[in-house]
């Protein structure tokens, strides 16, 4: 650092706080009170008093049932997208592949992360769906029909694996950094303790990585519960997860009562947040080992 | 045996990407029975509404770039040189799209800014257009703000600031003819990146009723067979030719850091 000039020092007026004006407008016009309007729209009624009637409210079958086929989705993707990025990551970083298919690797997951929504339903349609090209070679080499085994691509496990396709990616993008960070040297100091590779693994390699791997699930766990436009795509409305439902409410208040809607907004923030908080909760406490 | 699982895994992970691409590609060729043919580029590249919705999302794109960087190159600039204080807690609120669903956020506007409020937005075509421009430029700030403040950490912003100042440069100077071409690199990337996001966005365009490219993908789909794939592989290629774009440029960045 250097030491601030005397112009520099003469000219610090206490006016400082202008420069941040515009973008403090900003936040707070398009994200901070829109986002406050809806939750204290969750704890008013109708006539503007307080009240915790719309939260209880969400906890009617149909509702906690919407949150709970979310959750499911949300869970098998990011652990799918966990499990499988993983994999890939430390066969690239770890694996001892050829070090040309690193950035490759890298550089498609930064497009396959960003290729969301309404174009990757269609993807999916085109493959899985009932005239898709894997329904299809399936049925004429195999004879397996995926329709009458129980499979469409409109269910919990079409949207599943739909949403594997950008979790991967992403936990790719996130987990390299993390894998880079092991140190040889741990490695081979377990090595002259006599471990085995599994030993290291187990109780070296995997207890460090631990924290990154947890906090990477919270924020896949996020991306997946956020998302609308694939879900919508993919299904219309005949799926009732959370944003499809609030995106239904949102255009003809289905559930006959606004300020549910913003009980049920209310929800998919807490749901968010708390997995977001256990992602930066996690990820300071996994820096402490990984520089 | 190591690497074979390496490979092993390579493979899997790659199949699980690339088969549904070629799945795409080869339904959007299959329009005409029994041979591949361009049939359905033709008749979506033929409809009037994808060229009014494409062109109108590109026009947000552009204007989202510019809004995005006009916003968040002074500021980052300004946190970085007056109010390194304020630096986590700025850097908090810009990952808050992250964190709050678009859907949500969307929701807010459409109660805040409604017709009988005290900004009433939606109830002009250009007030509404206006908010769904700010919408995306919410939605993209993330990524914007993170590049531009990683180009700005690579520079020596306090001392280029005061060598322009005793030269006579006022903000706007400094900003326009030191700063930001001196963060050029980051911030096209943080413009490609907006424009992949803006391209294809469905919810807010959907949810404000604006005619964008998003909303017309879903409503082909929900109607068509073929066309809505072609219209997808269009939408990959542009998401692929925005993320290489991002990778020639930081290249290129690198090789003129090097040859100095």
């Amino acid at each position: 650092m250097t030491a601030p000039s005397p112009a520099a020092a003469r000219r610090r007026l206490p006016l400082n706080w202008i420069g941040i004006v515009p973008f403090v407008v900003f936040a707070l016009l398009f994200l901070i009170l829109p986002t406050m309007n809806i939750v204290l729209g969750a704890f008013r009624n109708a006539a503007g008093e307080a009240t915790f009637a719309n939260i209880r409210g969400l906890f009617t079958p149909s509702i906690l049932a919407s949150y709970w086929i979310s959750i499911k989705i949300s869970v098998a993707s990011s652990l799918l997208g966990c499990a499988i990025g993983f994999g890939m990551a430390a066969a690239v970083v770890l694996g001892g592949l050829p070090r040309w298919i690193r950035s490759p690797v890298l550089t498609f997951s930064g497009v396959a992360s960003n290729f969301a929504g309404v174009p990757l339903a269609f993807a999916f349609m085109a493959t899985i769906g009932p005239r898709g090209l894997l329904t299809l070679w399936l049925l004429d080499q195999f004879g397996i029909n995926l329709r009458v085994q129980g499979f469409t691509i409109l269910s919990f496990w079409g949207l599943t694996i739909t949403y594997v396709f950008f979790q991967i990616p992403l936990m790719i993008l996130i987990i390299v950094p993390a894998l880079d960070g092991l140190k040889r040297e741990w490695k081979e100091a377990a090595n002259i303790l006599g471990a085995s590779g599994r030993q290291y693994w187990l109780m070296v390699a995997l207890p460090i990585l631990f924290p990154s791997l947890l906090g990477t699930f919270a924020l896949l766990f996020a991306n997946a519960f956020g998302a609308v436009a694939t879900a919508f795509a993919l299904t219309g409305s005949s799926l009732s997860i959370v944003p499809i439902l609030l995106f239904a409410q949102i255009r003809g208040d289905v559930l006959q009562d606004p300020h549910l809607g913003y009980a049920l907004a209310f929800g998919m923030i807490v749901v968010t947040g708390v997995a977001n908080g256990i992602y930066i909760w996690l990820r300071v406490r996994s820096e402490r080992w990984l520089k | 045996m190591r690497l074979g699982f390496a490979w092993l895994m390579l493979a899997v992970g790659m199949t699980y990407f690339i088969l549904p691409l070629v799945g795409l590609t080869e339904f959007s060729l299959s329009m005409r029975r029994g041979v591949y043919s361009f049939d359905a580029y033709a008749a979506v590249l033929a409809d009037p509404r994808f060229r009014q919705t494409f062109s109108y999302s590109v026009v947000m794109a552009l204007v989202t770039i510019v809004f995005g960087v006009l916003l968040v190159v002074p500021t980052a600039y300004w946190v970085r040189l007056k109010l390194p204080g304020l630096r986590p807690y700025v850097e908090f609120v810009t990952l808050l799209p992250l964190v709050i669903p678009a859907i949500v956020i969307v929701f807010g506007y459409i109660r805040l800014y409604n017709t009988s409020s005290w900004l009433p937005m939606t109830g002009s075509t250009t007030g509404t257009n206006l908010l769904l421009m700010f919408g995306y430029a919410t939605l993209s700030l993330p990524y914007m703000y993170r590049a531009i403040d990683t180009g700005l950490r690579t520079i020596d912003v306090a001392t280029l600031t005061e060598a322009a100042q005793s030269l006579g440069a006022g903000w706007v100077t400094i900003l326009a003819r030191v700063i930001l071409p001196n963060v050029l690199v980051a911030v096209l990337s943080g413009a490609f990146v907006t424009f992949a996001i803006v391209i294809g966005e469905f919810t807010l365009a959907a949810l404000l009723n604006r005619p964008a490219f998003g909303p017309y993908l879903q409503l082909m789909g929900a109607n068509r067979a073929y066309e809505p794939m072609a219209l997808a592989v269009i939408a990959f290629a542009i998401t692929w030719a925005c993320m290489g774009l991002i990778q020639l440029v930081t290249r290129f960045s690198k090789h003129t850091k090097a040859a100095r």
